[in-house]
């Protein structure tokens, strides 16, 4: 593996949970914004969580990725040529 | 009218920016062909269990459930716990030993490995074909959708563009992003980019499922709310009249379980490439596994918005009159008749020329079930929220058509050009074929998706095409890997009378209400059955059956290979790898039985 794939996926969930979120904190109380998600503020609450999810896994990403780079070359497999990486 | 605001376009451009970002900086790693067709082999396995549903979770997994769920209820399930999880724990435990260790590079390479170079490409050449319509129709879908959801009305008109060029914006934009990011980063970038959408999906969803339930008053108030059939996976499963399906259990279990859903799994290279894309062979046989555990869940984000959608109260024009410090106002609430004869949130659908809603022929509203799913993420998502929600449901799209594009590049790349077209050119050349294939596809599909415009069942009649092909498959499979007696001669006889069979049973059956021509009949009608979902599963066990009998008999008579030949590609002549360095929890098996138990309690829970 090239790019632990959880750092552009943790960066964009929390990314997107922290605009949910500054949003969510902007609107809320906004009676009209929120009525068809029968009053609840799914801005803000959805964006917390995608925001603990987004840095959960950047945190793990970004462990896995100096891992990546700091372990040796993986060891073929038995009887398989490898090329390339 | 759809209000999207700027933090939805910051969303939605986010989202864009990350796909073709992870593009550019996989890029630089594709070095040789293997790299870019094969993720260099080198991925792990829950990256490729997660890409492996989610190059299924195309539109018409996303729209076409919700559809369903609206449709025929909870029975909709099958499709996922008869439908799939047998058949991705038969892949992962029973044949990726032979997918991966023959070191085949696509199906079809693995069906010339065992059988022969006709085998080989008889199904090279119907597999590129059928991607390359079946992306270029995902592409169509979206583009309607995304007018019928009038997406990017508002920046059209912001921009002064004629709103008769947001079907071309949508099917360019969308194609450019998929052709970009594959041609830089090949079938890893598809897979990073799956997984991205595969979260995505469920960020997008979840919401919706838990708003909905909370609105409908949770469990037992969706359960008041629609017909108790819609509420029952096998309840009335017996026979055909006692379920909105129409099906009966040996329809579904033989038809959809062991021939339909196993053709698919077992067999298609669209979902199989992931798999043979990870490191090693204990993360190739849990590739399936993995993706089996969500996939389990997923009735639950897919099926349930649209029996949500069907038991919320239809909206109706209102007036409400109240009084504030002596001013009398009139609020009224205006919907169109299509919202008004729907069921639910879930519209009719209107004869384009009169105006007026469509009827069954028993007189009821035609309903149009696909808009039950996004019109459920209108209803309850605010601004913000539904920028999300837009994203996951483009993103399905897209990455639906990746899989197809990246499973053609490289079938069409190893199994049609350096097999039949120029044999032994340098590595470079066959990674500069495989980018140029990806544009080519990407063009034909674009073409695809323009010819659904002008002529109206070419979707229909592709898709019945594709169940032709596909239906005998897994008997071909199947005979391949565990009788070491099947000859290449036989396999080819065996696909060619299979589908022959489809079509036949297709010619000779109609499903009750329908007319001859595209929905069958259009040779003579012999029987009737009460459902089009019954006559697909029963056509798919003739066309299986058919496949499998004369698979053996002209097996029987032509001459097998040497045994030595078919170490590796048949099950009773390979050894049995040694297992002993991984704890006994580790084993792809352990997971398998631990999937298993999941499915049966998940069946239980929705019986």
């Amino acid at each position: 593996m090239i790019l632990d794939l959880r750092v552009p996926l943790g960066l964009m969930f929390s990314l997107v949970g922290l605009i949910l979120t500054v949003f969510g904190l902007k609107t809320n109380g906004d009676a009209v914004l929120y009525a068809p998600s029968l009053g609840i503020n799914a801005n803000l609450w959805w964006g917390l969580v995608l925001l603990v999810f987004g840095l959960t896994m950047l945190l793990l990403g970004r462990r896995g990725q100096k891992r990546l780079e700091n372990a040796p070359p993986e060891l073929p497999e038995e009887g398989q040529q490898r090329r390339g990486h | 009218m759809l209000n999207l605001t700027a933090v939805d376009w910051l969303i939605m451009v986010l989202y864009f920016v990350f796909v073709l970002g992870i593009g550019f900086a996989l890029k630089r790693h594709m070095k040789t062909s293997k790299d870019f067709f094969q993720a260099g082999r080198a991925l792990p396995a829950w990256i490729c269990g997660l890409a492996f549903i989610s190059a299924n979770l195309g539109a018409q997994e996303v729209i076409g459930m919700g559809a369903s769920g609206a449709k025929y209820g909870l029975e909709t399930a099958h499709f996922y716990g008869i439908g799939a999880i047998p058949a991705m724990i038969f892949v992962g435990i029973f044949m990726m030993p032979f997918y991966y260790g023959s070191k085949a590079r696509s199906v079809p390479e693995f069906l010339r490995m065992r059988f022969d170079e006709k085998t080989r490409a008889l199904n090279a050449c119907s597999f590129a074909v059928m991607t390359v319509f079946s992306s270029g129709i995902s592409m169509y879908a979206m583009a309607r959708l995304i007018q019928a959801l009038h997406v990017f009305d508002g920046l059209f008109h912001a921009l002064g563009w004629a709103p008769e060029g947001i079907f071309t914006f949508s099917i360019v934009l969308s194609a450019a992003i998929v052709l970009l990011y594959i041609f830089l980063g090949g079938l890893t970038s598809a897979i990073y980019n799956e997984v991205l959408q595969f979260f995505l999906i469920i960020a997008g969803f979840l919401p919706l499922v838990l708003i909905g339930l909370r609105n409908i008053g949770g469990w037992s108030g969706l359960k008041a709310a629609v017909p108790m059939a819609y509420m029952h996976e096998w309840k009335g499963v017996a026979h055909a009249s006692t379920n909105p399906m129409g099906i009966e259990i040996i329809g579904i279990g033989m038809g959809l379980g062991f021939v339909l859903g196993s053709g698919y799994w077992c067999t298609d290279f669209l979902v199989i490439q992931t798999a043979m894309a990870s490191k090693n062979m204990e993360s190739a046989r849990r590739v399936p596994l993995i993706a089996a555990v969500p996939k389990m869940l997923f009735p639950f984000l897919v099926i349930l918005p649209g029996i949500l959608a069907i038991g919320l109260p239809t909206p109706h024009s209102t007036t409400v009159v109240r009084n504030e410090n002596g001013v009398i106002y009139h609020d009224t609430t205006v919907v169109s008749p299509q919202v008004e004869q729907g069921r639910g949130l879930v519209p009719a659908k209107i004869n384009p020329v009169t105006g007026k809603p469509m009827l069954t022929a028993s007189g009821q509203p035609l309903l149009d079930y696909d808009m039950a799913t996004p019109n459920m993420l209108l209803h309850f998502f605010p601004t913000g929220i539904l920028g999300l929600g837009l994203t996951a449901l483009l993103a399905s799209f897209m990455s639906g058509m990746a899989g197809n594009v990246t499973a053609f590049n490289t079938v069409f790349t190893y199994d049609l050009y350096q097999s039949y077209i120029r044999k032994g050119a340098s590595d470079r050349h066959y990674m500069a074929v495989g980018r140029w294939a990806t544009v080519g596809g990407i063009l034909l599909s674009i073409a695809t998706a323009y010819a659904a415009i002008n002529f109206n069942n070419i979707m229909d009649t592709l898709q019945l095409v594709f169940s032709f092909v596909n239906a005998p498959l897994f008997a071909t499979f199947l005979l391949g890997m565990f009788w070491k007696r099947a000859t290449g001669h036989g396999a080819f006889a065996g696909l060619i009378a299979g589908t022959a069979a489809a079509m036949l049973h297709h010619g000779l059956t109609l499903p009750i209400e329908a007319r001859t021509g595209v929905h069958g009949g259009w040779i003579a009608v012999l029987h009737h059955y009460p459902s089009d979902m019954a006559q697909n599963f029963w056509g798919a066990i003739f066309a299986f059956g058919t496949n499998f009998i004369v698979a053996v008999v002209v097996s029987l008579a032509t001459r097998p290979r040497p045994e030595a030949e078919l170490v590796g590609l048949v099950h009773s002549l390979t050894p049995k790898p040694a297992r002993a360095h991984i704890t006994w929890w580790k084993r792809p098996e352990a997971l398998a039985v631990a999937v298993l138990v999941g499915a049966i309690a998940v069946n239980i829970f929705f019986y």
